[in-house]
């Protein structure tokens, strides 16, 4: 189906003519003539930079084919992927050549939602949006605008908005997935599990994963540092609802009662604290009221959690003594998408208390301490103050919220409160999939002067913007450098391979366009990107050309563990491993955690659980033409047993309905034994509903559109979302 | 002659189609084809269950039926590796070999042909190993020689408990899966 856009014959060719290789316009074949390499260019090319497909920004090689982008394969030098991509990275060519791309800066015509575009230059774009901005803050102050960004093509449009006055930068990979994790460890170590995961599954003996389904979440390294512990036969103990992969690849397979892993984690730290397994020499270094922690759980008996949780006493002793016997080098996984329940902060804490028992913060095969290469920034006059502060958690409601809240930006924009936000700009993040209750994300966007979305595809979230900014693919522009905290530090950028295929512009272009319309000249002083990029580089002593060659340069390593000389320090406010926490006491929370049982599913319904697949990263992959080959819908995954008892065969179809009688699309059920009876289970990020993406990439029901519920964790404010329960319609 | 073949640890494997990706990207396989593909086998009932995960392919047999059954000589035995390789050139489209292959390991390509996996004979003679194997990142693929004893492949099948697809079909498939 053709993108529901309008363009007018003048405008095509006004845009045709701007843009670089494709002055042909289109070819036959409805690709533009850029996409079939007839640019005369012969032979292979190689060019180093780094994949975006998803935010662990591997290091790889391209490989262009006479002009024509073949192939992207890891740069052997790199030390996340070394030299292997995963399946997303290795599909990622098939970005640039996705036919559902934006091809020009896009203005709404009819109401919003509606997806009815007149097409623009850039010019016109960008006067428009700076016009708009400039007004929202002659009237509601520089705070009324929010930017909510994902992954480092965002650098610049964030440093335009720091400019701009406001501190209303944000995106949902806090509140709605690792958010809560960070505050758990924070709270217990004084330091978050940080991006790439400092856990050094390499060197564990003994790994735990809850819910953590490495290896259909690919995050590169993870994986491959799974499946080097699988095959050196490391204990892998799992415990889901679901016997996902990694539950087939474990010795000890726990299928718990969703919801209830706290219950688990109490009472294995009750095995370790009354048979006396835990670490006890690291915890009278370094730990802090452990005495009232030890006290608390004598009382989770592994009996006390069997009927809560599901897990016979037996099997968590048993599992209890492993990891006991295997530590320090027990690795218990604190996972990432870990908004699940509301009380995942908590849970999160539990996880690290269960570390910390065990000594493997800090240790090899435990959490290693990750370093960066020190390389300057580009010297920028500073940011204006805000008096009023961020617009998210007013009053700190949310008193342990260590980034800003999504939602509360979402709440702001609605009520006014506690002060208007009146414009977003939203770069690579598709908010419709990404926070729960979609109706409460229209409401807010309603309430805005101006939406503006800057994407590479005509997403759900760009569907309802007033400016759409087409921004090209990672494989045609440069970024940000990437200055990793890593086990090994480096630094690695990322320069295009090929030319965008029509008017798309790369983000550091659109962010100092638009600055320079703002009024922002002095804070973007370079003239490009090269400039910028050089400068930063030669501070460190590197160049560009260098990079540009190498892709990726490593620095020296620092210890990373206590046993190599790594100081042992926690920024908690004991300076200790806060086995009970004061500061938690102090605000009216438990300072150890405490069990409260999840709401049942009511009779016949199911509790919704989502997750990821290998082949595609959030709802932004699905039109990528390799990808969705490889996956182009989900399926609902119900107990076989339970299926049959409601007459259903493999392969029907059904519709999911939730507790407010929101209904899905249409989606196939698949009849598994691999899943307990109680819940159901899709991969996120499918059935999309915007028009602009063609019908055959719709395919499948999203979880985000069933997610009208969620449960605010009172630490944070992160939104636990497998709090939803659904019925099955044949359809 | 050597002849070429895989161990593939299905232990490690996580099922993830990077294989199925590269295959694709690397050798210009048509939309809706491939030379490769992903099974999931799950026995038992929940929740004690086994899953094997394989990652499959044309076997490159040692006695090839689609090599037997073709009219033209377009599917043959190349000396280089044991590969079993198909020339398109020679190729009528008949599809006889599809028939014949006990492990569907081959489609026709648009352009008329009978097509399948390679082993990337092209790489191989640039010294790399098949992209399927270079890109996994689980590590569990192993490509090598089956007649010398000290490859790597050699050593994990005579080492390793493992099995190969259809051995009763007489075909000597050259992919052994590690379990
Ligand atoms: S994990 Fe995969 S998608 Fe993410 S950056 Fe690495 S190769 Fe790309």
């Amino acid at each position: 189906m053709a993108p529901r856009v309008q363009l007018s014959r003048r405008r095509f060719l006004k845009i045709s003519a701007g843009a670089a290789g494709a002055a042909a316009g289109f070819s036959a074949s409805g690709l533009p003539a850029s996409l079939l390499g007839s640019d005369g260019e012969a032979g292979i090319r190689t060019v180093p930079t780094f994949c975006d497909v998803c935010f662990w920004k591997c290091n790889a090689v391209a490989t262009v084919r006479d002009g024509r982008l073949w192939k992207i394969e890891g740069n052997p030098d790199d030390p996340l992927s070394h030299g292997r991509l995963c399946p997303r990275g290795t599909g990622g060519v098939g970005a640039h050549f996705d036919t559902s791309r934006l091809t020009a800066p896009l203005v709404r015509r009819e109401k919003r939602g509606e997806e009815e575009w007149t097409a623009v230059t850039w010019d016109q774009a960008l006067d428009e949006v700076a016009e708009r901005m400039l007004t929202i803050r002659e009237r509601y102050g520089p705070e009324a605008m929010a930017l909510f960004s994902h992954g480092i093509g965002g650098t610049f449009l964030k440093h335009a908005f720091k400019a701009f006055g406001t501190p209303n930068l944000v995106a949902p990979s806090y509140a709605q997935c690792r958010g809560p994790r960070d505050v758990g460890f924070e709270l217990t170590f004084g330091e978050g599990v940080s991006t790439p995961e400092r856990t050094d599954i390499e060197n564990a003996r003994c790994l735990v994963l809850l819910g953590s389904h490495l290896g259909e979440n690919m995050h590169n390294t993870q994986v491959q540092e799974f499946a080097e512990a699988v095959g050196r036969g490391a204990t892998i103990i799992v415990a889901d609802p679901r016997f996902s992969v990694a539950a087939s690849k474990a010795q000890h397979y726990l299928p718990i009662q969703p919801g209830t892993d706290i219950a688990l984690l109490l009472s294995w730290m009750h095995v370790l604290v009354t048979e006396e397994l835990y670490d006890k020499e690291y915890v009278a270094a370094h730990g802090f009221g452990f005495e009232a922690f030890a006290a608390e759980v004598r009382r989770y008996t592994p009996e006390w959690a069997w009927p809560r949780c599901g897990i016979d006493p037996q099997t968590i002793r048993e599992t209890a003594r492993e990891m006991a016997r295997q530590s320090p080098a027990t690795l218990v996984h604190p996972g990432r998408h870990v908004t699940w329940y509301g009380n995942d902060a908590q849970r999160s804490r539990a996880i690290a208390l269960l570390n910390a028992l065990l000594g493997s913060w800090g240790r090899k095969g435990g959490f290693y301490a990750p370093s960066a290469m020190d390389i300057p920034e580009y010297p920028v006059p500073p940011y204006p103050k805000s008096e009023r502060g961020k617009a998210d958690n007013p009053g700190h409601r949310y008193p342990f919220a260590s980034g800003t809240i999504t939602n509360g930006i979402r709440e702001a924009t609605i009520s006014g409160e506690p002060y208007p936000v009146k414009g977003w700009m939203v770069y690579a993040t598709n908010l419709l999939q990404a926070l729960p209750n979609q109706a409460e994300t229209i409401r807010a966007i309603e309430a805005l002067d101006l939406l503006v979305v800057v994407d590479v595809i005509p997403s759900e979230i760009a569907g309802w913007a007033d400016v759409v900014l087409p921004e090209s693919v990672y494989l045609e522009r440069y970024d940000e450098l990437n200055v990793e905290w890593f086990k090994q530090p480096f630094v690695a950028l990322r320069q295009p391979v090929v030319e965008s295929p029509a008017d798309q512009k790369p983000n550091w272009w659109i962010a100092r366009e638009l600055g320079l319309r703002l009024g922002l000249e002095p804070f973007f002083p370079w003239e490009n990107v090269e400039e910028y990029l050089e400068t930063r580089l030669q501070g460190a002593g590197l160049s560009l050309a260098e990079m540009k060659e190498k892709g990726v340069v490593k620095g020296p390593k620092p210890p990373i563990y206590y046993e190599e000389g790594l100081p042992a320090e926690f920024f908690t406010p004991s300076g200790k491993i806060e086995f009970y926490s004061t500061q938690l006491a102090e605000k009216g929370f438990d300072p150890i955690p405490r069990f409260e049982p999840p709401e049942e599913p009511p009779p016949g319904a199911f509790r919704l659980l989502y997750g990821r697949a290998p082949v595609h990263s959030f709802s932004r992959t699905q039109t990528n033409p390799i990808l969705s080959e490889m996956m182009d819908e989900n399926e609902v995954w119900l107990n076989a047993d339970v299926g049959r008892r409601l007459g259903l065969r493999p392969r029907d179809r059904v519709r999911l309905r939730n507790q407010d009688d929101v209904v899905s699309q249409p989606v196939a059920v698949k009849l598994t034994e691999r899943i307990r009876g109680d819940c159901v289970y899709m991969v996120h990020g499918f059935g999309q509903s915007a028009r602009g993406i063609p019908a055959h990439h719709r395919k499948g029901a999203s979880d985000s559109h069933l997610i009208t519920r969620y449960a605010v964790d009172p630490l944070m404010g992160g939104t636990g979302m497998s709090v939803n329960f659904v019925t099955l319609e044949a359809v | 002659m050597a002849r070429f073949a895989m161990a593939i640890d299905t232990t490690r494997c996580v099922g993830c189609m990077d294989c199925v990706v590269a295959c694709k990207t690397e050798n210009d396989v048509p939309e809706g084809l491939c030379r490769d593909w992903i099974v999931q086998e799950a026995r038992g009932a929940f929740p004690d269950l086994r899953l094997e995960i394989r990652s499959e392919r044309c076997n490159h047999c040692d006695h090839p039926p689609c090599v037997h059954c073709c009219p033209t000589g377009a599917s043959h035995v190349e000396s280089f590796g044991s590969l079993v390789e198909i020339d398109p050139k020679l190729c009528i489209g008949c599809k006889a070999c599809l028939a014949a292959c006990p492990y569907d390991a081959r489609t026709i390509h648009p352009d008329g042909y009978a097509d399948k996996c390679t082993f990337c004979i092209h790489r191989l003679k640039e010294g790399l190993e098949p992209a399927c194997v270079a890109v996994c990142p689980t590590h569990c693929m192993h490509f090598g020689d089956l007649d010398d004893p000290a490859s790597e492949v050699s050593r994990l099948v005579a080492a390793r408990r493992n099995h190969s697809l259809i051995p009763e079909a007489g075909t000597g498939p050259r992919i052994f899966f590690l379990t």
